[in-house]
């Protein structure tokens, strides 16, 4: 027999940082030190990996500590999006934990004289027979976790998991209620300057004039930095930088800039770039029969912004040459990499340390401002540089969620069945984010004297696709192709907003399967049923069904209800939501009952806290959220122009977990956004009887679609 | 230019020399060190930076300095502190009221004011008092419950 090495492949990040010491460390004192690569962005990640480890472990979740992720030091984890921190960090730490705590149980074995197995684990105490004991903290010095993993050491049975599957409260939580300093905006370092960047109206216009005197003039004025269109100003501090900006601003004059498209006709100009086209997916019916009509409908959603509450901020330092910068980002090696190139550096000259911002569902003004506050830092003699945005730039500068249009077609026999399915979308792609290319895609790298080119946003490849996210529907028909087009052009710059494309094709779809429901005057869950095969996305739409009480509820004047589903990405959580909706010409969502299915759940509320914010946001998107924009920029640059749902506007939202302990966990922040916007839009043809095809749903949208019925 | 004021502040004088046109956010954030208090928008638009003023919850950041001086200034840090909660604190623990938090200190000044005045209110009475705070996650729901639980949790049985 010859010998055969298998290739172990090994789970999440684990492949590309398969070091375990890469990962935990048993520090003295009797503490974890534990080096995850992806961030908290709010979603409660660094309270399922303090599970995963302490239940792999069987340590006390007091003894974890988890440091903040760098360049310098943590593990290549790409960005934290895509609903993947479980999946890529979670899974790999539950398999460093196991092959970590197998080494050292072999070595208590030996120090102890008995066999392995014999040996248990009580908060970090290895326990014996006969009471003969030592720990992980005694046992350092006999074992190197600088090793590489070795993919043969079988975590623990989910039976046997203690914290896994419970809601152990979030380890951040105490720090945000008594308002102690754990955002990157609180970071005070000594001799510290502030920074501002000026910026111009409209994208790309070039700085003809500026009269610097009176900023210089300011109290606490210290530098003004310019490179090209790139404008920043420096002070002692953040009352005097913001002085120095505003005059600066009523100083400047720009001229030109890239010319937005009319907003009025948005869904046309969308159809009529230049695009690069794709057909996605195809499948042909074995005996096609011949359509006896066709039934086609368009719908679309406008640009949105991800709207952080907190304005981006950065700091950053140089020193011999490199620079270390702070930073909010959801991928701090790609940072990296995007800094290095605009700065000529090797990327080990340039240290990116991840700092805890606000929530920023996808890729936001994180990035770009790193980049400022980098410039910024060159003028400041090696003094720190701290810099913030302004409301006006992160609402307006920063990259929005891409508009999209998407049509679909339906050729359907005699009795109104399927035959065959086309979805078609025009779209920008949806990410433009950093590290991906050998341009930078930071906002200031195009504004220096030495532009770098301006990057147009692609698509992730499928399965989990980009603009194409989600256009493959959920249910079986004969027949279907899924064809997109990506823009070329990219006058209002878009990337990465939770979702993706998911949010406008499981809108158009859902909406769409309800239309045809509705043609044939079938029940809409019950249409979707005869349609899907998949037992788990069967189980959760039954069940929000069932937990809406569908049958049974009252039917007032101006109520409605409607459902949706999908599975995010074809691949992840799945998610079925009942809305129900009431108004005439304002609509309040009254309720939303929502029924998913993640897998194994490690936290089971962090999964409904996930399910039902992204529920209240998409509520926020469906109803009123539109970037609003002349010919020449963007207008929606404040809270009063970019109005989101308020408290008084959000509905009840219950989630229900279908269990599936078994399943691999997948992540659950972008699972409930199609669903919630298709939901709301049938519950809102139930209660009116007008098809709203275009988002947001307002009353103005409302009066267009019953004009056009 | 800069003047020397005589500010209170959780229940503790304290100087501080500024222009009295300085936004109270930055004074508190900058110069004090309180940095509970978050800028969101410098345009008293969303609550991020909301303090009590006189038990009135206001936006700091558009809020000029001499316009706190005589009055009793409270930020999130004079509700209560992890050894001594204040009850919302405490109910938003329990609750896990939250998603990424920076709106947080904002909500808890605006629900401390509406419980100052209202013992007992209804959970319209709670969404109405928080309409000026925005929360971008979607926490809401968590966050009215948790102001309901707390006021359950301090009346007198």
């Amino acid at each position: 027999m010859s010998a055969t090495t298998k290739a172990v492949t090994l789970p999440g990040s684990l492949a590309a940082n398969p070091l375990l010491a890469q990962w935990l460390r048993f520090e003295p004192g009797g503490a974890v030190e534990v080096s995850p690569g992806k961030v908290e962005i709010g979603q409660g990640i660094l309270t399922v990996l303090t599970q995963i480890v302490v239940d792999e472990l069987d340590v006390a979740p007091a003894r974890v500590r988890l440091k903040a992720a760098s360049t310098a030091a943590s593990p290549n984890e790409g960005v934290t999006s895509g609903s993947l921190s479980v999946q890529h960090c979670g899974i790999a730490l539950r398999h460093a934990c196991a092959e970590a705590r197998a080494l050292f149980l072999t070595a208590a074995a030996d120090k102890l004289g008995v066999a392995a197995d014999a040996l248990t684990i009580e908060d970090g105490i290895i326990v014996g027979p006969d009471n003969a004991r030592t720990s992980y903290w005694e046992l350092t010095d006999q074992v190197s976790l600088d090793v590489p993993a070795t993919g043969e050491v079988m975590p623990k049975p989910t039976s046997t998991r203690r914290h896994t599957g419970n809601s152990l409260a979030r380890v951040d939580i105490p720090d945000k209620v008594f308002g102690r300093p754990r955002y990157i905006h609180d970071l005070k370092l000594p001799q510290m300057l502030h920074g501002r960047v000026l910026r111009p109206q409209a994208r790309a216009a070039s700085l003809v004039a500026l009269d610097e005197e009176a900023a210089r003039a300011s109290p606490g004025f210290a530098a003004i930095v310019r490179d090209g269109n790139f404008v920043g100003v420096l002070a002692e501090t953040e009352e005097a930088v913001e002085r120095c900006l505003a005059l600066l601003r009523s100083r400047a004059e720009w001229r030109g800039g890239e010319e937005l498209p009319d907003e009025a006709t948005l869904t046309d100009w969308l159809k009529s770039q230049p695009v690069e086209s794709k057909t996605v997916d195809s499948r042909r019916a074995p005996s096609a029969g011949s359509p006896a009509s066709r039934v086609n409908r368009r719908y679309s959603r406008p640009f949105l912004a991800h709207g952080s509450i907190a304005p981006s901020c950065a700091l950053a330092q140089w020193a011999n040459g490199g620079v270390h910068v702070w930073t909010h980002s959801q991928g701090i090696y790609n940072l990296r990499t995007d800094l290095a190139t605009v700065f000529k550096l090797p990327p080990e000259e340039v240290v990116v340390e991840h700092a805890e911002g606000a929530g920023c569902y996808g890729h936001n003004g994180a990035d770009d401002v790193a980049l400022d506050a980098a410039l910024l830092a060159r003028a400041a003699d090696g003094r720190p540089v701290r810099v913030q945005w302004t409301r006006e730039d992160e609402l307006a500068r920063a990259p929005f969620g891409a508009a999209m249009a998407v049509e679909i077609e339906a050729e359907l026999d005699e009795e109104g069945e399927v035959l065959r399915w086309r979805h078609e979308l025009w779209s920008n792609g949806h990410t433009a984010r950093p590290g991906r290319g050998s341009t930078p895609a930071l906002l200031a790298a195009s504004e220096l004297a030495e532009p770098f080119p301006r990057v147009v946003s692609t698509d992730p490849p499928l399965p989990a696709g980009g603009s194409h996210r989600n256009a493959i529907p959920i249910y079986d028909f004969p027949a279907q192709d899924i064809v997109s087009h990506r823009l070329l052009v990219m006058p209002v710059r878009v990337s990465a907003l939770r979702s993706l494309g998911a949010f406008a094709n499981v809108f158009a779809i859902e909406s769409f399967m309800d239309e045809l429901a509705a043609e044939r005057g079938e029940d809409p869950v019950a249409f979707r049923l005869r349609h899907l095969r998949d037992p788990r996305a069967r189980a959760v739409l039954e069940a929000a069904a069932a937990r809406a009480g569908r049958d049974s509820r009252r039917r007032d004047e101006g109520t409605g209800y409607g459902v949706a589903l999908a599975r995010y990405k074809n691949m992840g959580a799945y998610c079925a939501v009942a809305a129900e909706v009431e108004g005439e010409e304002d609509i309040h969502v009254r309720r939303l009952v929502l029924a998913v299915d993640v897998g194994e759940v490690i936290n089971p509320d962090g999964v409904k806290n996930q399910i039902e914010g992204g529920a209240i946001q998409a509520t926020s998107w469906t109803l009123k959220e539109a970037v609003r924009f002349d010919r020449t920029r963007i207008t929606s640059d404040n809270w009063e122009n970019y109005p989101i749902l308020k408290f008084s506007e959000v509905p009840a939202v219950e989630v229900e977990i279908v269990p599936r302990p078994e399943a691999p966990p997948v992540g659950a922040g972008e699972a409930a956004q199609g669903p919630v916007a298709g939901a709301i839009a049938n519950a809102v043809f139930d209660a009116l009887g007008v098809r709203v095809r275009h988002l947001p749903i307002t009353r103005d949208n409302i009066i267009a679609a019953m004009e056009l019925s | 230019m800069a003047e020397r004021f005589e500010l209170r502040i959780n229940g503790t004088e304290q100087a501080v020399e500024a222009d009295p046109a300085s936004p109270l956010l930055g004074v508190l954030r900058e110069t004090l060190g309180l940095t509970g208090s978050r800028f969101g928008c410098g345009a008293g638009l969303c609550g991020a930076c909301f303090v009590l003023l006189d038990g009135h919850p206001v936006p700091s950041c558009d809020t000029p300095l001499w316009a706190a001086v005589g009055k009793e200034v409270t930020t999130v840090e004079g509700l209560g502190t992890p050894e001594n909660p204040h009850p919302l604190q405490q109910a938003f623990i329990d609750e896990q009221a939250m998603q990424c938090g920076y709106c947080v200190s904002g909500i808890l000044i605006s629900a401390a004011a509406l419980l100052e005045h209202n013992a007992d209110p209804s959970e319209a009475d709670v969404r109405e008092a928080l309409d000026r705070n925005l929360c971008r996650c979607g926490s809401h729901n968590r966050m009215v419950r948790a102001v309901l639980r707390a006021a359950r949790e301090t009346r007198p049985a």
